[in-house]
């Protein structure tokens, strides 16, 4: 047994790491860092870099304009453009629908949509959940009735975070309400611009614009929009929700934020001393790295067991998620008083000065947000009932 | 051991809660806080004609002459409504200060006005560097002629955005962290060299950071004893945290109440959610936590006006530590129990949230207050 890296994937990591130092502009990593809003532009920018070294979609096979990585490179680069403060990428093309594409898409759909997903200019959103199905999301009714070559599709879908600014979406349907739930879905994916789909914004609690509820109202799309077989598209969503489900564990990004929360913890000082020195403030960070190195070498292990992900999927997911939630809580803390001011319409969005210290307006909205990491992507209670199931229960 | 309310407290619970059941709904509260101020003075008239403004102050004065444990009822109700008026900082903090500090003629006046919803205060005493302790003042006023001259700043000042009066803490002498030598003066904060920038805070209640330079003021302003203001500010914090107990516990209440209902209508997998057992765990820690929480909001009201502040101290402290970490468990337990929809701006879940998160954060955190409970 050996827990270290290998030779040449330290190397890679160094190489990845000098890359985003030199080609990352500062004026993004610093959004990134101090948890700004990165713009369309500013992540279609980082993305063509990528494009440029051949590193974009880190997750794609070569065939399919990816760079090929083995599985311990592609957790590396993610780990280490995170912990640069490289923009998060937008998963719902390049990590979530590229995959369902390269199982099941027809020859021309990928060669229409990957190159156009690598280069950002398809921007997609996802229509999965809907009002009344959120877990139990099999039981979606957001119906597409096929008329001559079109399908006709009516419903409302919700959560569909980015849509405000993507040009196409990929979705689920019911296409056999008779069917099993399980067997009646299929997917689709267009244009956001076909006439009859509406989005309406949804404000978060933490007074941000990130989700919306967009509604399809005699939507008609070509036969060709189908991915895959018709009802089938229940085992696609399988297959690409666990794709989420690894990504979601945010290893690099828990690590940048860690290192931020030490650096922080000791410009705050409470009694004379910095906050870091004090003993329960100190411990409570201690506890989180131990939890992230172990969320790490877990992920390691999962990797080297090869395959496509299965359990160690949800308890990424899981372990990952919650370490998200702690290290906002923890900021919260560090924070102090400063953790009390709220105000997006004043902040730094609009060029007014801080208040308090640097960062201190991003973390009550951060820690806000970062409550709906457990929801998402299956939330923690369905991972858990998965990873029992497994167990044997 | 008695838990039972008197009857005048019967019909102030009455009164607070048909106030916010029937004037703060959900929508109206929407509207207060998108608008320019941070509270509606309209509300404000309205709380003074009910007596509200007035429950703690003495009756010749104007008020109804009640004790914390009144207060505290109304504190409840408003938590339950999530009420943003400056209501801590102007009854709470503000008349607590004056009532203890101010005497004659000068104490009179200024708590009548504050009864009648005249008079609004903020007690502008937290700096930017020192964090929760309350020694830690840089702030300075030196002596010229027969004024003060006031410089330095003042940090996240509850309800210092719509203050008429501001209480300032400064160094009259000492060094920063000196127990002795600080001093509290009533400040207009229009006054030339004030400079105020309002916001609000995560609760939607108002706030501001406030710098003064140069701000001179007579030495008629001087409130309570020269050097001697420290043991003031002790008794207004410990107030001030008692008093979140009640907000919090209010709102510990409401949450627990819109969850379990949540759970007993959102239907998944062909049942009502409230049948899943790992949901219905959950439900009952939120629910034992407000007990909890209750029971710890009952001793900082009992000890809220306690003399003695080591004994005062020691047990507000344990409450805030409670109510806070109960705060957690409904606050963040109520979040995921709802699922997406309790992350709308829309739903008041989130609000809830975040009003018990600046309850944590307010007159002391919980590694604040832990830390002065091991040390009593």
């Amino acid at each position: 047994m050996d827990l270290r890296y290998p030779e040449r994937v330290a190397r890679f990591a160094d190489e990845v790491r000098a890359f985003v130092r030199k080609e990352l502009p500062p004026e993004i990593r610093d959004k990134v860092q101090r948890r700004q809003k990165v713009s369309v532009e500013e992540v279609k920018l980082w993305q063509s870099k990528l494009c440029s070294r051949g590193w974009a979609c880190p997750g794609w096979p070569k065939e399919h304009g990816g760079p090929g990585f083995d599985a311990l490179e592609r957790m590396i680069f993610d780990n280490v453009t995170n912990e640069e403060g490289a923009p998060t990428v937008v998963p719902f093309g390049e990590v979530m629908f590229a995959p369902v594409l390269f199982a099941v898409g027809s020859p021309e759909q990928k060669a229409h949509f990957l190159p156009k997903i690598r280069t950002l200019d398809y921007w997609f959103c996802q229509g999965f959940s809907e009002p009344g199905s959120g877990s139990d999301l099999a039981s979606l009714r957001t119906r597409a009735v096929l008329e001559g070559d079109e399908w006709v599709i009516n419903g409302q879908k919700m959560w569909t975070s980015g849509a405000h600014n993507a040009n196409y979406i990929f979705m689920l349907v019911r296409t056999d309400p008779d069917a099993k739930l399980q067997e009646g879905i299929s997917m689709l994916v267009f244009p956001m611009s076909t006439p009859g789909v509406t989005v309406r914004p949804i404000v978060t609690m933490d007074g941000e614009h990130h989700t919306n509820e967009t509604f399809f109202d005699n939507v008609r799309v070509p036969k060709t929009a189908m991915i895959g077989e018709v009802n089938k598209g229940w085992t696609y969503a399988k297959l690409l929700l666990g794709h989420e489900r690894t990504s979601i564990a945010r290893i690099g990004q828990s690590k940048r934020e860690l290192g931020r929360l030490k650096a922080l913890a000791s410009e705050q000082s409470t009694n004379g001393l910095p906050l870091m020195n004090h003993a329960p403030f100190r411990d409570r960070v201690a506890a989180v790295e131990i939890e992230l190195m172990a969320l790490e070498i877990t992920a390691m292990r999962a990797i080297a067991k090869g395959g496509s992900p299965g359990v160690e999927a949800n308890l990424l997911k899981v372990k990952g998620s919650e370490l998200q939630q702690r290290l906002t809580e923890l900021f919260m803390d560090a924070a102090g008083p400063y953790g009390l001011p709220f105000d997006p319409e004043r902040g730094l969005e609009n060029g007014n000065e801080p208040i308090g210290f640097d960062e201190a307006a991003s973390l009550g909205p951060n820690y806000l947000m970062t409550r709906v990491v457990t929801i998402y992507g299956g939330s923690n209670e369905i991972q858990r009932n998965i990873v029992s199931k497994t167990l044997g229960l | 051991m008695d838990f039972k309310l008197t009857e005048t407290q019967i019909l102030l619970q009455d009164t607070a809660n048909r106030l916010v059941r029937e004037r703060y709904t959900f929508e109206e509260r929407k509207k207060i806080v998108a608008g320019e101020s941070s509270y509606s003075q309209a509300l404000w008239n309205e709380f003074a004609e009910l007596g509200l403004l007035g429950v703690e102050i003495d009756e010749d004065c104007g008020g109804i002459g009640g004790s914390f444990a009144d207060l505290a009822i109304v504190l409840e109700a408003f938590g339950r409504g999530l009420v943003v008026e400056p209501y801590l900082s102007t009854v709470v903090i503000g008349a607590g200060l004056v009532g203890a500090a101010a005497t004659g003629e000068r104490r009179k006046d200024i708590l009548s006005r504050i009864a009648e919803g005249k008079l609004k205060l903020a007690l502008a005493h937290g700096e930017a560097k020192a964090r929760y302790v309350l020694e830690h003042v840089e702030t300075r006023a030196r002596r010229d002629g027969g004024d003060f001259v006031l410089d330095g700043a003042k940090a996240v000042v509850l309800g210092g955005d719509g203050a008429d009066t501001l209480i300032v803490s400064a160094r009259t002498d000492g060094g920063t962290s000196d127990r002795n030598g600080i001093s509290l003066f009533m400040v207009d904060p229009k006054a030339a060299g004030i400079h105020l920038r309002p916001y609000r805070n995560m609760d939607d209640r108002g706030a501001a950071e406030i710098s003064f330079e140069n701000v001179r003021v007579p030495a008629s302003a001087l409130l309570g004893p020269l050097n001697g203001a420290l043991p003031l500010i002790e008794a207004a914090y410990d107030r001030g945290a008692a008093a979140l107990c009640c907000d919090g516990i209010g709102a510990m209440a409401a949450m627990n109440a819109i969850t379990l209902e949540y759970l007993k209508t959102r239907t998944q997998f062909g049942r009502t959610i409230g049948k899943f057992q790992v949901l219905q765990h959950r439900m009952a820690d939120m629910a034992m936590a407000e007990e909890q929480a209750r029971s710890m909001a009952y001793l900082a009201v009992e000890y809220a006006t306690e003399k003695e502040a080591a004994v005062r101290g020691r047990f507000i402290s344990a409450a805030k530590v409670q109510i806070s970490n109960s705060g957690q468990i409904v606050g963040r337990g109520a979040i995921q129990l709802h699922g997406g929809i309790g992350m709308t701006i829309e739903y008041v879940a989130g609000h809830y949230l975040r009003r018990l998160t600046s309850t944590e954060k307010m007159f002391g955190d919980i590694d604040y207050h832990i830390g002065r409970f091991a040390a009593a």
